[in-house]
């Protein structure tokens, strides 16, 4: 069994997203403390990328505000080295194609086995395209995470079928960012990918309150969080370990 | 040239997220069935020459000819479609198919504003919708364009994100396309993003060889020696390279913006300064800094003021069978003069990396040779921009 999957055997899990760098790797320590104490199960961290295509306003403004403050893959591998000397939380990289691939799949992956990451979500690697990272990824074991997206369709199955560590489910069209309400039908996608995979499944882009946390993640395996925290980052600077924390724990309550 | 997934060697690919790859297969089906449909392609041709003025004339240019003093030069004049430049081409066989699909609402992305004005002309003719993306910086730098733009009826959403230019508006045109699939279609500028868009947007293209081909053959009984043409993402280029693939003894010169030369960080010379990576929907060659940050690249030219270059160019690079040259923001202004006053044609400042290139090649080839510079756009949006270059601060 995964890391992974253990994040899914304490209920219904919880999946913060926080942008590594952002104000400063010092303070992102902090932010992933709090969270893993307040009960997030799985941690995805963002490593930023100059073009984040998939992201809306607020996740964009953390990335540029990583990389002006002078982040780079090195350094953030260097701090989740440190940040596994005390947490134990599955994490998992969020990141764009050309960060790993720039950086030399194999070291870049090799790299995430020796320090403690589990999984890697590329937002614009779609199934097609998987061979240009899965056969490394599965060389070190660390699971590639594929999504599934509301216009995803006939496509569910076959995507489903070869799914590791786990499934992300993209609740809405467009980008991430908070939403008011979430439309698409998720009850018949989950039921199409529980007859194809017993990999968990989370949903996530446009939840912020607890309310939608909770439904979502009733639907699902649990409940992924992005542009909410970041909003508490944005506001709280190199406070913000303390209103994520509490953030983190009125979310998980809810599940 | 490609394989089924849309590679041109190692290069090109679908680097997208899931939302959008129903959408590419669906155009993909479309443009396979309608490529070979005789309706369509009638009705395409009857667009391009009755609406869009082809055949461009192939133009000798005596006047240039005799001052460089060497190879005998021809002007492949896209500059006089309608709306000024090569864009119309792909424009309208993305917007009939478009039109074929059932979509009602076209977007698009637009550097210097010729692909907007492009799109927007064709969506008012076809009466859709029309939203194009273009960064802040360009929307200052073309402020004629976004009128026009708008004129035709269309909405210009100005890109503040990233470096506000070309890239952003991309970037911007690919989130906008995730949110609202249904009734509308990207239509992408030029001949990169993920498969199918760099070989729909190169077949619509392919015209201008085709037309060389058959232009040159008639008035010299011969192949040209060399064609040039400019290279941003890279459609005028490969729309004028691509029958001449096959035909090995004719040079083909792609034309990098260098801004302020490739010595330098101003630069938005892919080829010459950039590495293989992932960007954009595509494996391609890109400036980027060694983590893979993608390069906040510079040219005076906002056509060409891209960091990638699309996958067909990587490979015909790879194999060596076309050059891509860097050409610097002065030779780029000094061509835009030369060719105003030596031919009474004013290039677009892009067109002028092109005839930049071909002022330093034709001296020293000899009289019997021959040289095609596709001129792939007017130039008179740029002249308040040139005018500021030469210090001289003119109103549009």
């Amino acid at each position: 069994m995964s890391n992974i999957k253990s994040a899914f055997k304490n209920g219904k899990a919880f999946i913060p997203f926080i942008t590594c760098g952002d104000p400063d790797l010092e303070t992102t320590g902090k932010i992933v403390r709090a969270a893993a104490e307040n009960g997030a199960d799985l941690i995805e961290l963002g490593i930023p990328f100059s073009d984040p295509t998939a992201e809306g306003p607020v996740i964009q403004k953390a990335n540029i505000r990583a990389l002006s403050n002078g982040v780079t893959t090195d350094k953030i591998f260097e701090f989740v080295k440190d940040l596994r000397k005390d947490v134990t939380v599955p994490l998992v990289f969020m990141t764009y194609a050309n960060v790993v691939f720039s950086y030399g799949t194999e070291k870049f992956i090799s790299t995430c086995k020796e320090i403690g990451i589990d999984g890697i979500i590329l937002p614009d690697l779609p199934f097609e395209e998987k061979e240009e990272f899965q056969p490394v990824c599965r060389q070190y074991g660390v699971d590639l995470i594929s999504l599934i997206a509301p216009t995803s369709a006939q496509r569910i199955a076959m995507i489903a079928k070869e799914a590791e560590g786990f499934l992300y489910i993209v609740s809405s069209l467009g980008v991430t960012g908070m939403r008011s309400e979430i439309t698409t039908d998720l009850a018949s996608i989950v039921s199409v990918v529980r007859e194809h995979t017993d990999v968990p499944c989370a949903i996530g882009f446009g939840i912020s309150t607890p309310e939608q946390a909770k439904k979502m993640a009733a639907l699902a395996d649990g409940a992924i969080v992005g542009s909410a925290i970041i909003n508490l980052i944005e506001k709280y600077g190199k406070e913000a370990a303390e209103p994520v924390g509490e953030y983190v724990k009125s979310m998980k309550e809810a599940l | 040239m490609t394989d089924s997934n849309g590679r041109f060697g190692i290069h090109g690919g679908q680097y997208i997220p899931e939302t959008l790859m129903n959408a590419v297969i669906e155009l993909e089906k479309a443009y396979e069935f309608y490529k070979n449909d005789e309706g369509f392609n009638r009705e395409l041709t009857e667009l391009l020459n009755e609406y869009a003025g082809r055949p461009s004339r192939l133009y000798y240019a005596e006047k240039l000819t005799k001052a460089l003093g060497g190879a005998k030069i021809y002007l492949k004049r896209e500059d006089l479609n309608h709306t000024g430049a090569h864009k119309i081409n792909n424009v309208l066989g993305q917007a009939l198919l478009a039109k074929k699909m059932g979509k009602t609402r076209l977007i698009a992305e637009t550097g210097a504003g010729q692909h907007g004005v492009a799109t927007a002309t064709a969506a008012a003719f076809m009466n859709m919708e029309c939203v194009v993306f273009m960064g802040e910086e360009d929307t200052k730098r073309q402020a004629l364009n976004v009128y026009r733009m708008r004129l035709l009826g269309a909405k210009v959403v100005p890109v503040t994100s990233g470096t506000a230019t070309l890239k952003d508006a991309v970037s911007e045109a690919m989130r906008e396309w995730t949110s609202r699939i249904a009734d509308t279609h990207y239509c992408l500028g030029s001949v990169m993003g993920p498969h199918p868009f760099p070989t729909i947007v190169r077949d619509f293209q392919a015209v201008i060889s085709k037309e060389i081909k058959a232009q040159i053959l008639e008035k010299e009984k011969r192949l040209p020696d060399a064609v040039i043409a400019c290279v941003g993402g890279g459609s005028n280029a490969i729309g004028s390279f691509y029958h001449f693939i096959e035909d090995k003894q004719v040079r083909l010169i792609g034309c990098e913006a260098a801004g302020r030369g490739i010595d330098t960080l101003e630069t938005a010379a892919t080829v010459n300064t950039g590495r293989l990576g992932i960007f954009h929907g595509m494996k391609s060659y890109f400036c980027q800094d060694q983590y893979g940050q993608i390069a906040p690249v510079y040219s005076i030219s906002a056509g060409l003021d891209y960091p990638g270059v699309g996958p067909e160019h990587a490979y015909l690079h790879d194999i060596g069978r076309a050059e891509y040259v860097p050409v610097t923001d002065d030779e780029a202004v000094n061509a835009f003069e030369f060719l105003s006053k030596t031919e009474g044609i004013i290039p677009a400042i892009e067109s002028a990396h092109a005839v930049a290139y071909a002022m330093k090649l034709a001296p020293s080839m000899s009289k019997d040779n021959i040289i095609v510079i596709t001129i792939s756009g007017r130039g008179d949006k740029d002249c308040a921009a040139i005018a500021r270059y030469r210090g001289e601060d003119i109103h549009e």
